[in-house]
């Protein structure tokens, strides 16, 4: 017999196992998470689009693939993508007004490989315009509210994938991290949020925003989840020119890898004065819990890491200058009416269709590229991007893992920190380094500070995100934090 | 390091932006802010150092050079603001 009223608060592994044991059909799960998506919308605003009707096609097809004893790896479970991923005849938007009306003539790797194991999409969730933004506060389409406390902001870029996952709307949604889009906001929502290494995950369909640092992966309730999702979306891609040809492991079958001698690294610029001293704490506890389960906890230098802010802020920047030009008002998006002009038209197009912050990254990496200031910034960024890299990989000489926090501090007040863009971006000073290194991290809750959850950040060497998420989800069987729902008080 | 605000006037033409004079203020503001903070790579020494342009040690891969996509163009047109026989309709060039 279906449990309506619970059946949101559990996790994809133990959908899966209700599905295949008969407990509820696929529709009926769909019908309670599509009701509750749009009963959600206007406290959270976590979708753009709602795809009842896709839901209840694909949710059909499952029941009778199981029915007939067929079905792939996630047949009937439900999920949503970020509306960054391309789906085919739905709305695309990125989040932004230059994309409002977009509707995808094709569908992305990462969706393609998610509707052919079965699962059920149930929209596309909101975020920072063209994933730029750490707040979900650039969206075109309103803030989403962060379902801890709907005064304060989920985090950003992936903002809605991760406060739909939180809010129990869907068990996991699909996000993008180009420099902690999906690591942060997992942070300040309580949610398991994993970007695996640089090319393990197809770009192909995922709009560019800067293509060297961009990287799909998942928002999920537990490491578990996370796993069975990876596991599907990872892969070769032969239409992504930078996705690597590696084999994809079982994650599921390698969760069972124990903690015991996994020697970890701390670095010790992640606990200066920027960290919040109640986080700090959780952190540090958890690092116990780490210890006490047999890891080796050592401290590791990373002599460059703190110009990892300043160097991601030219490269990214000089990548998104290149990547939106696309947008032009002639082949797709936004057009200004009753142009003078060609010239006319590409600048009026692009000044009334992009946000504050996409046209200021945009001018930063036109900046930096321009002649005359190349070499001083660009060149420099690139070659800054060379040191702390080699920094990570001198530090996985000694140790398999790097563990710390994911963020300063706990999910903070929508509007807060609008006004001043280097405080803004100074909340991925943590996160960064991995993506300019390309390395594979996720975030796991480790603690509630004032009610709020803090993230637990392990970062690994190229490829082994089995490893991560083996750590991941042996901490979580040492631990509730990942169970505690918003609202949840210790 | 401060922008004036003819330098963000030309940047925001080399990046097709069209600003509004109201708008302009809080740019010159908040870029000079972003410039003033990258400017602290200038502290890195990187004598010696080669630039990284991709995270992970790639070349580029080929495939060979067969036709795989079809003709799609009505579909991908669809999206297009205007379209004539086909063809995208742009503001006349040559006088």
């Amino acid at each position: 017999m279906i449990s309506g009223e619970t059946l949101h608060r559990q996790t994809l592994a133990e959908l899966a196992q209700g599905l295949a044991a008969g407990e509820f059909t696929s529709r009926e799960l769909t019908e309670i998470l599509l009701r509750r998506i749009e009963s959600h919308q206007e406290s959270y605003n976590a979708f753009i689009t709602i795809t009842a009707e896709i839901a209840l096609q694909q949710a059909d097809k499952a029941d009778k693939a199981r029915a007939n004893g067929d079905g792939g790896y996630l047949n009937g479970l439900p999920i949503a993508h970020k509306d960054l991923f391309c789906t085919k005849r739905v709305l695309t938007t990125c989040g932004s007004r230059m994309l409002q009306n977009f509707v995808s003539p094709y569908d992305a790797t990462v969706v393609e490989k998610m509707a052919l194991a079965g699962a059920v999409m149930l929209g596309k969730t909101n975020m920072d315009e063209f994933a730029m933004g750490s707040s979900n506060e650039t969206s075109h389409f309103g803030p989403v509210m962060n379902p801890w406390n709907t005064k304060l902001s989920p985090g950003g870029s992936s903002g809605g994938s991760a406060a739909a996952v939180a809010g129990r709307l869907v068990p996991v949604a699909t996000g993008t991290d180009t420099g902690g889009s999906i690591r942060q906001p997992a942070a300040m929502t309580g949610t398991t949020g994993i970007k695996p290494t640089y090319g393990r995950v197809s770009r192909f369909g995922m709009v560019a925003f800067a293509s060297s640092l961009d990287q799909g992966g998942v928002i999920a309730r537990s490491a578990e989840d996370a796993a069975m999702v990876l596991e599907v979306i990872s892969g070769h891609d032969h239409r992504d020119s930078t996705s690597i040809n590696h084999p994809v492991p079982r994650y599921v079958d390698g969760l069972s890898r124990g903690i015991k001698g996994l020697k970890v690294g701390i670095v010790r610029q992640h606990f200066d004065e920027g960290l919040d001293e109640s986080c700090a704490e959780a952190i540090n506890l958890a690092l116990n819990t780490l210890s006490e389960s047999g890891a080796k906890i050592v401290e590791v230098d990373l002599p460059h890491i703190d110009l990892s802010v300043p160097a991601y802020y030219v490269v990214a920047p000089a990548e998104c200058s290149s990547n939106l030009s696309r947008f032009d008002g002639v082949r797709f998006g936004h057009r200004a009416e009753k142009p003078q002009d060609l010239h006319d038209l590409y600048c009026r197009t692009r000044g009334e269709a992009f946000g504050a912050e996409v046209k200021r990254r945009i001018m930063t990496g036109t900046y930096v590229l321009s002649a005359g200031y190349y070499d001083a910034y660009y060149l420099k960024a690139q070659k800054v991007r060379k040191l702390i890299s080699q920094d990570f990989v001198n530090a996985f000489c000694e140790v398999d893992l790097i563990a710390g926090p994911t963020t300063p501090t706990t999910a903070f007040a929508l509007g807060e920190k609008t006004d001043d863009p280097i405080t803004m971006y100074l909340n991925d000073i943590y996160t960064i380094g991995a993506n300019l290194s390309g390395l594979p991290g996720i975030s796991i809750p480790c603690g509630l500070v004032g009610g709020l959850p803090v993230g637990l950040q392990l970062v690994g060497p190229h490829f082994e995100e089995e490893r991560i998420l083996a750590c991941a989800h042996q901490y979580q069987q040492l631990t509730d934090w990942h169970r505690l729902e918003p609202g949840a008080t210790i | 390091m401060s922008l004036t605000k003819k330098q963000v006037r030309q940047i925001a033409t080399l990046a097709r932006l069209q600003l509004e004079e109201d708008e302009l203020h809080d740019v010159v503001d908040k870029l000079s802010k972003i410039v003033g903070f990258v400017d602290q790579l200038q502290t890195a020494s990187t004598d010696d150092v080669s630039p990284m342009a991709h995270p992970l040690h790639m070349s580029q891969t080929l495939r060979s050079d067969e036709v795989t996509e079809s003709n799609e163009r009505d579909l991908i047109q669809e999206n297009a603001p205007s379209v004539q026989d086909g063809y995208y309709v742009v503001p006349k060039v040559i006088e």
